[in-house]
């Protein structure tokens, strides 16, 4: 208790120094906290990918369709379930500044394969009776104020034209970490349309959705499925939707790596600058130390007292940092909800703020220790300020 | 009374070494991250700039943004073949080339445990594509032959992925296809590219219809002319853009995203090293108080005291700016391959160091210092000599 005392005593000492080193941490600890936020953020489709759903595509690149008569015979591999296929639209909304994941898909297999998209019973059954009816996430409507009976028109970049839709069902996630920023139609009105501008697109699909009975058989009926079509004009690539997203973050890879190391170097900025108040309170404090040793503490009681003062310091700044992350996040999420759909604190994230917090008190209290221990009685007692 | 001696700031940095050394490293590390992201906005600018050529006119289709979502009918290619702005090389020929462009997914070197793959993008070139692009040099090989299953590959796809060295074989559409060389395009976006002959490339991927139109202008002037002509022409739904601009336009998203990165990571850094600045210069006033009281004594004014610990303070910004930028400069040395979020393929590109980003990235370390000095130089110049002389 007394320990306790003595250290807050000291670490509170010089008030504007302390203010202004746990301000510092505070600051730091919340960079740190939101760009671990960014990196996990980038995995967060990834996270909430299913392990029983499969993705195909044409095994040239992503950009090559399939045919949709691919479809039976995906069906007859054995595990699969259920077969649902879709085409990446590219569309936009107004302009280019509006972007927001869209595709067409054939909505009933496609909506029992995800499961965490909830869809009010009535709006679904609109959505299916529609050909041109669409279906957005809910952030999505939020953000553009859409309402159910909206006209939407969206602008192909890849199929040209201004597509003409009609909202006619909003979802919304099973939890909060589904992305609600997606939005589809169906494929069939998507076919009917490129049959009349480029007969040669039309029948054609960019991926397979497979839904497997069991998971711990999906990468046997990935490998199946590829062997189904091999030598064949368009040969596939099977994977699970995990893999399938993961391969996307993996073209990023630079960037991601970027923002993990600047995640670090924060932390190298603060931990200076907290070495710096403890170089200072121990150098003020030299005639104390020297007091402390002529009573007979010895090293251990002084390295104690130094280390103890610079937790306090930096708890203190990294609780009030870590307080700080959920408010700013969630501001910060609102901001950039087209790039980051899902921006959620995870508890991982808070651990390694803790994490972040030791090391550096750890760090900056090393070189101040061994200056105060070594120094010699007499020379501790002479020196004044 | 004249100023007080610049050796006084700098013999007290010197002084106080360990503290000087944690300040500035710390403000060392802002100025780093504050310029690599910058060099790498600019890396991938100069880049994407530097591919295209200024005479040079790209044609895609309206409302695509890039030559793999484009699409051109040989009848409308055929028709702006025929445009009078469009140049004549030496045996009469149009100096025009009608490309094909896809992506191919291929393994990136190095990350045996993953399945990663990336986009390349794979061009159907034609013979009059060369002259078009005489940044591209082979360094490797020899040219592919028209009419046949051969590609030659830019010198970033040859060092980052896997199975594209000379003489090896890649697969796709139902063929396969020799590496008979290898091209270095410099620092361009051609470097990221593997080129194959046309109509090989266009038959395996059972296309009829091309990507984009390259054609060089009689003279640059002409340009307004021929986009008039193409962009006028109702048989056509096409757009025309000088190459240079097509590439720039294509470097924007991951520019800015870059940029807005950088800048919102530093200001967010540079408030630590601010503070690691103002508990210096602070304790450097707490602990000199009868000091200034002495040269105040001596005759030295309010101001002289304020300007010596501002430069004190600009001092620690300098030289915290200065190794900064030092460390960032070796950066130069490091390329780095990415997707372009743009065009969705990848593309290798240097971090690039120019004036701008140095005077940048100083400004910036000097505002550090002064902000962090300001304060403690000002309770410093207001003390009463008789109270600072007191203080022992």
């Amino acid at each position: 208790m007394m320990l306790l005392k003595i250290l807050f005593r000291n670490a509170f000492h010089n008030k504007l120094r302390s203010f202004l080193t746990i301000l510092g941490i505070a600051v730091a600890i919340l960079a740190f906290g939101l760009l671990r936020t960014v990196i996990s953020s980038f995995y967060a489709g990834v996270e909430a990918a299913s392990t029983s759903r499969l993705v195909t595509r044409n095994a040239i690149s992503i950009i090559f369709p399939l045919p949709i008569s691919y479809t039976e015979k995906i069906r007859q591999v054995e595990g699969v379930r259920m077969v649902s296929y879709g085409n990446w639209f590219g569309g936009i909304y107004i302009n280019e500044k509006n972007f927001f994941p869209n595709f067409c898909v054939e909505p009933r297999t496609y909506l029992a394969l995800y499961p965490e998209f909830v869809l009010e019973e009535k709006q679904k059954k609109a959505f299916l009776a529609d050909r041109k009816g669409a279906v957005a996430g809910q952030k999505l409507a939020a953000k553009y104020g859409w309402k159910i009976g909206d006209p939407i028109t969206l602008k192909g970049t890849i199929y040209p034209g201004n597509w003409d839709f009609v909202l006619r069902a909003i979802y919304t996630g099973r939890d909060n970490t589904v992305d609600e920023t997606q939005y589809f139609f169906h494929w069939t009105y998507f076919n009917e349309e490129i049959k009349k501008i480029w007969p040669r697109y039309a029948e054609q699909v960019g991926f397979y959705m497979i839904g497997v009975t069991r998971p711990d058989i999906a990468p046997d009926v990935a490998l199946n499925i590829d062997k189904a079509f091999k030598s064949s004009l368009a040969e596939t690539l099977t994977e699970t939707e995990k893999a399938f997203n993961l391969g996307f973050i993996a073209m990023a890879e630079a960037i991601v790596t970027a923002i993990q190391m600047v995640s670090f170097v924060v932390i190298f900025i603060i931990m200076a600058v907290v070495a710096n108040t403890m170089a200072m309170t121990t150098r003020e404090r030299t005639g104390d130390y020297a007091i402390m040793k002529t009573l007979g503490f010895g090293a251990t009681d002084i390295t104690i007292l130094i280390f103890g003062e610079a937790l306090v310091v930096t708890l203190t700044g990294a609780a009030i940092g870590i307080v700080l992350t959920f408010p700013v996040a969630k501001a910060f999420g609102q901001q950039l909800s087209t790039y980051f759909p899902v921006f959620l604190v995870s508890a991982q994230t808070i651990y390694m703020d803790i994490a972040a917090a030791f090391l550096i008190a750890f760090f900056a209290a090393i070189i101040p220790t061994r200056h105060a221990i070594r120094i010699r009685i007499a020379d501790g007692l002479r020196r004044i300020g | 009374m004249a100023a007080v001696p610049l050796s006084y700031s700098f013999r007290n940095l010197w002084k106080r070494r360990l503290t000087t050394i944690l300040t500035v490293s710390g403000m060392a590390l802002v100025v780093f991250v504050f310029s690599v992201v910058l060099m790498m906005a600019a890396g991938l600018q100069k880049t994407l700039v530097e591919t295209g050529s200024p005479d040079n006119v790209v044609v895609v289709r309206k409302a695509a943004t890039s030559e793999v979502m484009s699409t051109i009918d040989r009848k409308s290619a055929s028709i702006v073949e025929m445009l009078p702005q469009v140049a004549a090389g030496n045996q009469g020929q149009t100096m025009m080339a009608k490309e094909s462009v896809v992506l191919i997914a291929l393994k990136k070197k190095g990350v045996e445990k993953s399945s990663s793959h990336s986009n390349v993008t794979v061009r159907g070139i034609q013979a009059e594509s060369l002259p078009l692009r005489p940044q591209v040099k082979l360094v490797a090989g020899r040219m592919l032959r028209a009419g046949s299953s051969e590609v030659i590959v830019g010198n970033s796809i040859a060092k980052g992925f896997r199975g594209v060295g000379l003489q090896q074989t890649l697969n796709w559409g139902m063929r396969t296809w020799t590496v008979v060389g290898i091209f270095d395009a410099g620092n361009t976006g051609f470097s990221s590219e593997i080129w194959g002959d046309v109509d090989q490339v266009m038959q395996a991927f059972r296309r009829t219809i091309f990507n984009s139109l390259i054609f060089k202008l009689k003279n640059q002037d002409d340009f307004d002319a021929a986009k008039a002509a193409i962009e006028k022409d109702p048989r056509l739904t096409l757009e025309a853009k000088h190459e240079t601009k097509y590439y720039e336009d294509q470097s924007e998203v991951m520019a800015k995203f870059l940029r807005i990165l950088g800048l919102s990571l530093t200001v967010i850094f540079s408030i630590g090293a601010i503070i690691g600045a103002m508990i210096t210069m602070y304790s450097a006033v707490a602990s000199r108080t009868a000091e200034i009281g002495t040269l105040r004594a001596l005759g030295f004014r309010r101001r002289n005291i304020l300007l010596a610990f501002l430069t004190e303070s600009l001092l620690l910004g300098f030289t915290g700016g200065f190794l900064g930028l030092f460390f960032a400069s070796f950066m130069q040395f490091i390329s780095i391959s990415t997707v372009n979020f743009q065009t969705f393929s990848e593309l290798a590109f240097k971090f690039t160091l120019t004036p701008g980003i140095i005077l940048e990235s100083m400004i910036f370390a000097l505002a550090m210092g002064l902000i962090g000095g300001v304060l403690p130089a000002l309770r410093a110049s207001k003390m009463k000599i008789v109270d600072a002389l007191r203080t022992s």
